[in-house]
């Protein structure tokens, strides 16, 4: 059985050899590359707690088994910052009280750059919440979380706008 | 999870035959499937992937003008297709009704069709199921059954097909493509999915190895395009199964119902077909009167199947009100909250 696979993991090209096909992208993350922004918190798909981006598009990781994603560029929490500057959906995070224990916040946050990638309205409320209904928060951190999603949208398509000029 | 043998065909003849094998399952994105693998209701000794085949995963228009969408389409990509959602509103409203924006991401439409119940019994390898080890009993039966179905059950399975797509899909007469070792088949989507009777473990019409490579929408099906709904109710606004829903499409010319069709979901152990309703419809003039009508139609061989009888109430009051959304037109834009009830409604449909 080929159990070798090449992933690109926050841009930087990885080749991986696994001992068993039950692998989930999260396990390979957490366990065997010690990337542990991407929580498990369910297992099953329910929280989005493991969530990250596969070409560009926001999954659930334990949900995937990794050996079938040979070829994926995958983005994790650990990816998003640029060295000490903060990704704007982190800074919108901490601006907007977005959290509180924090750890549902990195699923969280991937599942939002994920939401703003893919272009469908984010400046109402409703929308919003509607479209990160697949992210618990068990402190019910869910207001600061929605006016972070709406605030970051914002200032990254602005920065669009600025970028197109 | 149990250990598997993991197989990566180059091609779709080379799934068939590595599918051949007992006890082999086919590999979408696995949302459903590796579900179920890690609470060990499902134990397949070999996983084929599908996810690297080639020419699997577009949406394409045909000569004769229908609409094919490969078997590896994600359900996201599919309900954001603009021209595809333009064409078949019901179907887009239907798929983002359902699962998360991540699981839509993922799951494939033909893994979508593949999908199995989420009768809690059918996952708790310590109950009787019939689906899952048949001849072993159903523990719905005389259990927690309010959310099983109302429509088709028999006295093996009690349990509902979980999908929104399908319902849309069923709604508006979509073909099934199938290949298997035999060649290529096409199977209507109502006859695609089968009723549990006495053998609950077998859902559908595939045989060993067979597998979806497409599923075609008919070009007739795109001139209802102007009112068609999806409505589904459920036990929280959003990332919920449905515990009745409905699709409905409808031609309306000079104030008459020139063509209906509904389809049924959360209610039945395959998504439903309510031709009576339909032909209930056709004729009369959209109104009150005669979407309460369909609506008795749509249930007049419901029964519970336990604690959930109020199932046929709240179904009949489903298709009333989805009748009369499709009625008022299709909406511009896709509502904030797709299929929800708590969506505004449109004018004129009220108290249904």
């Amino acid at each position: 059985m080929n159990l070798s696979l090449t992933l690109t993991i926050n841009g930087e090209r990885r080749e991986i050899v696994l001992d068993d096909p039950r692998v989930t992208l999260l396990d390979l993350l957490r366990e065997r590359l010690h990337l542990t922004g991407a929580k498990k918190g369910c297992d099953r798909g329910q929280c989005g707690a493991c969530t990250i981006l596969v070409d560009g598009e926001r999954i659930n990781s334990c949900l995937a088994l990794a050996i079938s994603y040979d070829g994926a560029a995958i983005t994790t929490i650990e990816g998003l910052a640029e060295g000490d500057k903060l990704h704007p959906v982190q800074q919108a995070f901490i601006e907007h009280d977005g959290f509180q224990c924090g750890f549902c916040t990195p699923g969280q946050i991937m599942s939002a750059v994920g939401l703003i990638a893919e272009g469908q309205a984010c400046d109402d409320p409703e929308r919003v919440r509607e479209a990160m209904s697949g992210n618990i928060c068990r402190c019910g951190a869910y207001k600061g979380i929605t006016e972070a999603v709406i605030d970051a949208s914002g200032k990254l398509s602005a920065g669009k706008e600025r970028d197109a000029a | 999870m149990n250990l598997f043998e993991y197989v990566r065909p180059a091609s779709v003849a080379e799934a068939i035959a590595a599918a051949g094998e007992p006890n082999s399952a086919y590999l979408g994105a696995g949302t459903n499937l590796l579900d179920l693998m890690k609470g060990g209701a499902l134990t397949p000794a070999r996983l084929v992937d599908l996810t690297h085949l080639p020419d699997l995963g577009s949406i394409e228009t045909l000569p004769d003008g229908s609409t094919r969408i490969g078997a590896l389409v994600k359900n996201a990509a599919l309900a954001h297709d603009t021209d595809f959602a333009k064409r078949f509103p019901v179907v887009a409203e239907a798929l983002l009704s359902g699962a998360s924006a991540q699981l839509r991401n993922a799951a494939t439409v033909g893994g979508n069709l593949m999908q199995r119940t989420r009768c809690p019994y059918f996952t708790d390898t310590a109950s009787a199921c019939n689906k899952r080890q048949p001849g072993s009993g159903c523990d719905a039966i005389g259990g927690e059954n309010r959310s099983h179905a109302v429509l088709g059950w028999s006295e093996n399975c009690i349990a509902v097909h979980p999908s929104d797509f399908c319902v849309a899909l069923t709604a508006l007469g979509a073909i099934v493509e199938i290949e298997g070792t035999t060649g290529r088949r096409e199977v209507p989507i109502t006859e695609f999915f089968l009723l549990p009777g006495d053998t609950p473990e077998k859902e559908t019409v595939l045989e060993a190895g067979e597998m979806i490579v497409a599923v075609r929408l008919p070009a007739e099906a795109a001139k209802l395009a102007a009112n068609q709904r999806y409505l589904k109710v459920r036990e929280r606004t959003s990332y919920a199964f449905a515990l009745a829903s409905a699709a409905a499409a409808l031609t309306i010319e000079n104030g008459a119902i020139t063509e209906a069709r509904l389809a049924l979901g959360g209610v039945a152990p395959k998504p439903w077909r309510a031709s009576e309703a339909e032909a209930a419809l056709v004729g009369k003039a959209p109104g009150k009167e005669a979407f309460a009508a369909a609506a008795e139609a749509a249930f007049a061989e419901a029964k519970p199947s336990g604690d959930n009888a109020y199932k046929i109430e709240l179904g009949k009051r489903v298709v009333a009100r989805v009748l009369a959304m499709a009625a008022a037109g299709t909406p511009e834009r896709m509502p904030a909250l797709p299929a929800s009830a708590f969506a505004p409604l449109p004018e004129g449909v009220v108290n249904v």
